[in-house]
């Protein structure tokens, strides 16, 4: 195909990736992005979730935001932000619209994380005299940790995804690649950009879940131990749709 | 009048804007209802034959669930993009898009359905002599309905949102009016479309919702209390 053998050319072309609008500095900022939005959803969206969790209470927010989350357009809140006042102000938009469709995997995973914690383990150390804030440092923490992760991992993924849609309302990241493509009716730069994001996707999911198993090697995972009870009572109580804490996201639009 | 000089001052909610635009808004809403139908029902009809398929053959389960999972992870406005030498700029080359992010949904809770009948109720089937398809169309597919169908309601909701991204080659419904109203930072329109596509979204939620509720009346008896 041509245009495989275009898009290759594209992206081999060294003045592609310097300057201003080049590859490189594309890049550079959609990790800047990226990475500061999820830095901030992380320190809102986790303690306020860990707390629920620990304190069993706002379970309905904690699962409803990841139903607001996929039913709001991003590019319709990148849009809105745009036309308001806020265009004015750098990075801040494509930020905050980040910041706002990553709480929602972060809040849910730590809620359920935490939630989850087996309940005799949570008695036991009650029993042993534990405090409130033992309880929740020492047990459920630990405990609750793979699904917070999962839930840290999909928040990135997420994050990197939207941070592309920026790119539709004039704001920068890789996507600009993609866009300017379209603009410039050159469809062999539309795909080398959109091999470019696919690819950062990708390499991000595949780096945080390999960190999770170098991390995660250590100790026995939930479900593994206790093979057969654990996976049946899982099934019975959701299926994977309804438990929120592994239902696949799907929110970059 | 006093009211049509809101377009003039560019305000975020416009009545005249909503009146003379009413048409504008209607074909917007219908391309964008048009692509989600679409793309959902042909997700569904690729899903759950992909699901037997897997359940029959589990040596399939990993290359299936591992590439659908794989296209989920690449960004929508990737997706398009890399589906543009191929369909060029047509409503096709979003539907496609759609299809392929709510097969992984859709995939994986036919499984989830189809693994939650009781292994009781299908010896029972068989025993009172159900043939293989018997088995499935009146047996296992109306159990593994509830969680199929939650698996359609969240398709459907992130199809609608998805769509708008379509705007990049023209046919993104409601995403075509943002995407216009953005170079002269016309508010009306903006959130006019942002609020039309959430409501949308809201909306085909809910009737899906009462669907699954007619589909499987004997499920709401036994969980009315949680809900589902």
């Amino acid at each position: 195909m041509g245009v495989v053998t275009d898009a290759w050319t594209w992206l081999t072309t060294g003045a592609h990736w310097a300057g201003p609008e080049g590859i490189g500095q594309r890049l550079a900022e959609h990790v800047y992005v990226s990475g500061l939005a999820l830095l901030i959803a992380c320190a809102v969206a986790l303690p306020v979730g860990l707390g629920l969790g620990h304190l069993g209470r706002g379970g309905a927010l904690a699962v409803n935001v990841s139903n607001v989350g996929r039913a709001v357009p991003v590019f319709a809140v990148l849009a809105l932000f745009m036309v308001s006042p806020l265009r004015n102000a750098g990075y801040v938009p494509t930020v905050v619209a980040l910041v706002l469709f990553a709480i929602p995997p972060l809040l849910t995973n730590a809620y359920v994380g935490v939630r989850e914690v087996d309940r005799a383990a949570v008695r036991a150390a009650r029993g042993m005299g534990m405090t409130g804030g033992q309880v929740f440092l020492r047990v459920e923490l630990p405990l609750a940790r793979p699904v917070v992760m999962t839930g840290v991992r999909s928040a990135a993924v997420q994050v990197v995804a939207t941070a592309t849609v920026a790119a539709m309302v004039g704001q920068g990241g890789l996507g600009r690649v993609i866009t300017a493509g379209f603009a410039l009716y050159d469809t062999a730069q539309v795909v080398a950009g959109a091999v470019l994001v696919a690819a950062l996707a990708l390499v991000v999911e595949g780096v945080l879940a390999g960190a999770d198993r170098l991390l995660g090697a250590g100790r026995p995972r939930t479900g593994a131990a206790d093979g057969r009870g654990a996976r049946a009572r899982r099934t019975h109580t959701a299926g994977p749709a309804e438990r929120p804490a592994a239902g696949p996201t799907k929110w970059d639009g | 009048m006093s009211t049509p000089n809101c377009l003039v001052t560019n305000d975020w909610i416009c009545g005249e804007y909503l009146r003379t635009r009413a048409g504008e808004l209607t074909d917007a809403l219908l391309q964008h209802v048009g692509i989600t139908v679409v793309s959902v029902l042909l997700a569904l009809v690729v899903a759950v034959p992909l699901a037997l398929l897997v359940r029959a053959r589990p040596r399939f389960a990993g290359p299936v669930l591992g590439l659908t999972t794989l296209l989920y992870t690449v960004p929508s406005l990737a997706m398009f993009s890399l589906l543009l030498p191929v369909f060029g700029l047509s409503a096709a080359l979003v539907v496609t898009g759609l299809v392929l992010y709510a097969l992984t949904i859709l995939v994986r809770n036919a499984l989830a359905g189809l693994a939650a009948v009781p292994a009781e109720t299908r010896e029972a089937a068989r025993g009172m002599g159900y043939g293989p398809w018997r088995l499935l169309w009146e047996v296992e597919l109306p159990l593994a309905l509830p969680v199929l169908m939650a698996g359609v309601r969240m398709a459907t909701v992130s199809t609608i949102a998805l769509t708008t991204i379509g705007s990049v080659v023209g046919r993104g419904g409601l995403g075509n009016l943002i995407e216009d109203a953005l170079p002269t930072f016309f508010k009306a329109q903006v959130l006019a479309a942002s609020v039309l596509c959430v409501l949308l979204a809201v909306v085909a939620d809910l009737l899906l919702l009462g669907l699954q509720r007619l589909l499987t009346p004997w499920a709401r008896i036994r969980t009315a209390p949680g809900g589902g």
